[in-house]
């Protein structure tokens, strides 16, 4: 998975790690052993240091890494016997979103998540994650699949937003995603939604209405990219880092203001860095959250989500 | 009651947006000079072309409710700065700023009324605030009409007109989208019809949530309806749109409206559709 994608904040850590390299192919490696170990506790160090204090912006550069796991990924290292169920029934199959049936740790779910493409070729198949109507359309189908057979779902949320395109207005966009919100409160099974890596807007909220939301300590969540939010409040794209900080976008953020209910901890230097430390804890902590959702009464089930969303926001009064 | 009857009130309007004082009015549209008593009759269209300026939520109780049966509730709820946004300019300034535009106390207005007798909750956005923009007290407001309208066993009728979430709100105005869809998915589990009237413009987080969940969904004509809005559609494809793009007569005929009325026969036809719905209704 891994690619030489460097972000800017990380160079210093590379630059060291480069330095190691050239003296592993010193020919006089013993004697530089020591120093060797000196330098890589260093970076250790300088790692945790930068990790620690990330800007709001450099964590929306984290959340967008091309290494970093996607909902296929996980479908196929936290979950097992995924088989992938296909189209709308109506258009026809949107690869932007992906979903199935699978099992967490021997149990079936329903899984559904946005899916972005790791080079050029797949990203423009997945159009970078972007759904149109029918994608939204093919995710509700699934949803009511499962709750025909009582199965409980998980929505994994990664997506740069709905496609703006001319075909997706003619087709309904917003009224795809507006269904999919009202359908979403009143399902009888337990939802647990995940933002893995971005949540933009409405494209993400279109499979984010659960009993429990859950977000990756590196991922994003807002209702607008901090570039478009620069390019609207300040009429220009060079304000995306004080977009980023004024949106509150992160999961810490959003845990304040009692719109997520869990951060799920990241390896240091961020989910593509140890990968399969990331697929166990989300194997970890979604059966330990569903295991609490399963014992909830289904009449119940609803009137939490709904009360849930019902006292989402902030007014004077 | 028709029209051309209910025009004879003093409709006084208020938070003009395109709307300049004098004898005359010009359409913005066709450049016709229209005679304003003739407009005001009109309920503010234009006398040749049709064109439905822009109103807001005072006009348009005016033009639906029985004469001095409505009554606005939660007027008390106001927007606060819970994350002390500031962009170009503070919002709790920008927040100021629309309080003096604009008579109404938020891009919402709630509460209800009689229709031909009948009892309706109502919810009707100002675009004049904010952009008719929804953040934490439109989707309040919102939930508590359509509560009401539960508790007291009526339809509930909203117009629409937004630019969309209200960014200063961020993440907690995205909220809003699933809190105002998940108490219309209560809603229905009543039987209570609920109506969304759709008016210019209307995109985004409202579009994409309760604009677009009428159990019957009338539009204005020629309303700009969507979800990107059209500069971002452009953006994305490069190309110019074709002619008629997003207006209301492109979703009817893709098959996203039930229809468009003309604003003269919006409260005929409302009164119409109510009165079917809850014909059969156990009460
Ligand atoms: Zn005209």
């Amino acid at each position: 998975m891994a690619s030489n994608f460097v972000l800017e904040f990380e160079k210093p850590i590379v630059e060291l790690e480069n330095k190691i390299r050239e003296m592993r192919n010193l020919p006089n490696i013993t004697d530089l052993e020591p120093q060797i170990q000196e330098l890589e506790s260093h970076i250790e160090a300088l790692r945790i240091n930068i990790y620690a204090s990330l800007t709001r912006w450099q964590r929306v550069q984290i959340a967008r890494h091309p290494d970093r796991p996607y909902t296929l990924d996980y479908l196929n290292f936290t979950f097992t016997d995924f088989v992938e169920l296909h189209g709308d029934r109506g258009f026809r199959d949107d690869p932007a979103i992906v979903g199935g049936i699978a099992k967490l740790n021997g149990k079936s779910v329903m899984v559904i998540g946005h899916q972005k493409g790791r080079d050029t070729k797949s990203n423009v198949y997945r159009n970078f994650g972007m759904p149109n109507p029918e994608g939204y359309r093919k995710a509700k189908r699934l949803m009511l699949l499962a709750e025909k057979f009582h199965i409980p779902i998980i929505c994994l949320l990664d997506t740069p937003g709905a496609f703006p395109g001319i075909e997706a207005e003619e087709r309904g966009q917003a009224q795809a995603i507006a269904d999919n919100l009202l359908v979403m409160s009143g399902l009888k099974v337990p939802i647990i939604i995940c933002i893995i890596g971005e949540g933009a807007s409405g494209g993400a909220l279109g499979i984010g209405i659960g009993n429990r939301i859950l977000m990756l300590e590196n991922s994003w969540y807002s209702v607008i990219a901090p570039e478009s939010c620069s390019s609207i409040l300040w009429r220009s794209w060079d304000f995306k880092e004080q977009a980023a900080e004024a949106l509150k976008l992160t999961a810490p953020d959003l845990k304040e203001h009692g719109i997520i209910d869990r951060i799920i901890p990241e390896p240091i230097g961020g989910a593509h860095r140890v990968p399969l430390q990331i697929f166990e804890t989300l194997r970890d902590v979604l059966t330990e959250e569903l295991d609490q959702l399963q014992h909830i009464e289904s009449r119940l089930l609803v009137k939490q989500r709904r009360d849930k969303f019902a006292n989402m926001g902030v007014w004077t009064e | 009651m028709s029209w051309f009857l209910r025009s004879k009130k003093n409709i006084e309007h208020s938070q003009q947006i395109d709307m300049p004082d004098g004898l005359f009015v010009k359409c913005p549209s066709c450049s016709e000079m229209i005679y304003r008593k003739q407009f005001e009759e009109q309920l503010f269209t234009c006398t040749k072309c049709d064109h439905h300026f822009r109103i807001t939520s005072k006009e348009y109780i005016d033009i639906l409710f029985d004469e001095g049966s409505f009554v606005e509730t939660e007027i008390s709820i106001t927007s606060s700065d819970p994350l002390k946004f500031v962009d170009t300019k503070p919002y709790i300034d920008r927040l100021k700023d629309a309080y003096k535009r604009s008579d109404a106390n938020d891009a919402l207005t709630v509460g209800y009324g009689n229709i031909d007798g009948k009892p309706i909750s109502f919810a009707c956005m100002n675009f004049g605030f904010v952009g008719g923009s929804m953040g934490s007290v439109v989707g309040e407001k919102f939930y508590r009409a359509a509560k009401l309208a539960i508790k007291q066993n009526m339809p509930f009728v909203v117009i629409a007109t937004s630019g969309g979430a209200r960014m200063q709100e961020a993440a907690l105005s995205l909220m809003q989208m699933a809190k105002t869809s998940a108490i219309l998915s209560e809603l229905a589990e009543h039987h209570l019809p609920y109506i969304s009237i759709v008016t210019d413009p209307t995109t985004g987080g409202v579009s994409a949530s309760f604009a677009m969940l009428g159990d019957i969904i009338m539009a204005e004509p020629k309303a700009l309806i969507g979800f990107a809005g059209p500069r971002v559609v452009e953006q994305t494809i490069r190309k110019k749109l074709p002619e008629g793009f997003q207006r209301s007569e492109f979703l009817l005929e893709h098959g996203f409206l039930d229809m468009i009325v003309h604003r003269k026969n919006l409260h005929d036809t409302l009164s119409h559709v109510l009165s079917t719905l809850m014909e059969y209704r156990v009460q």
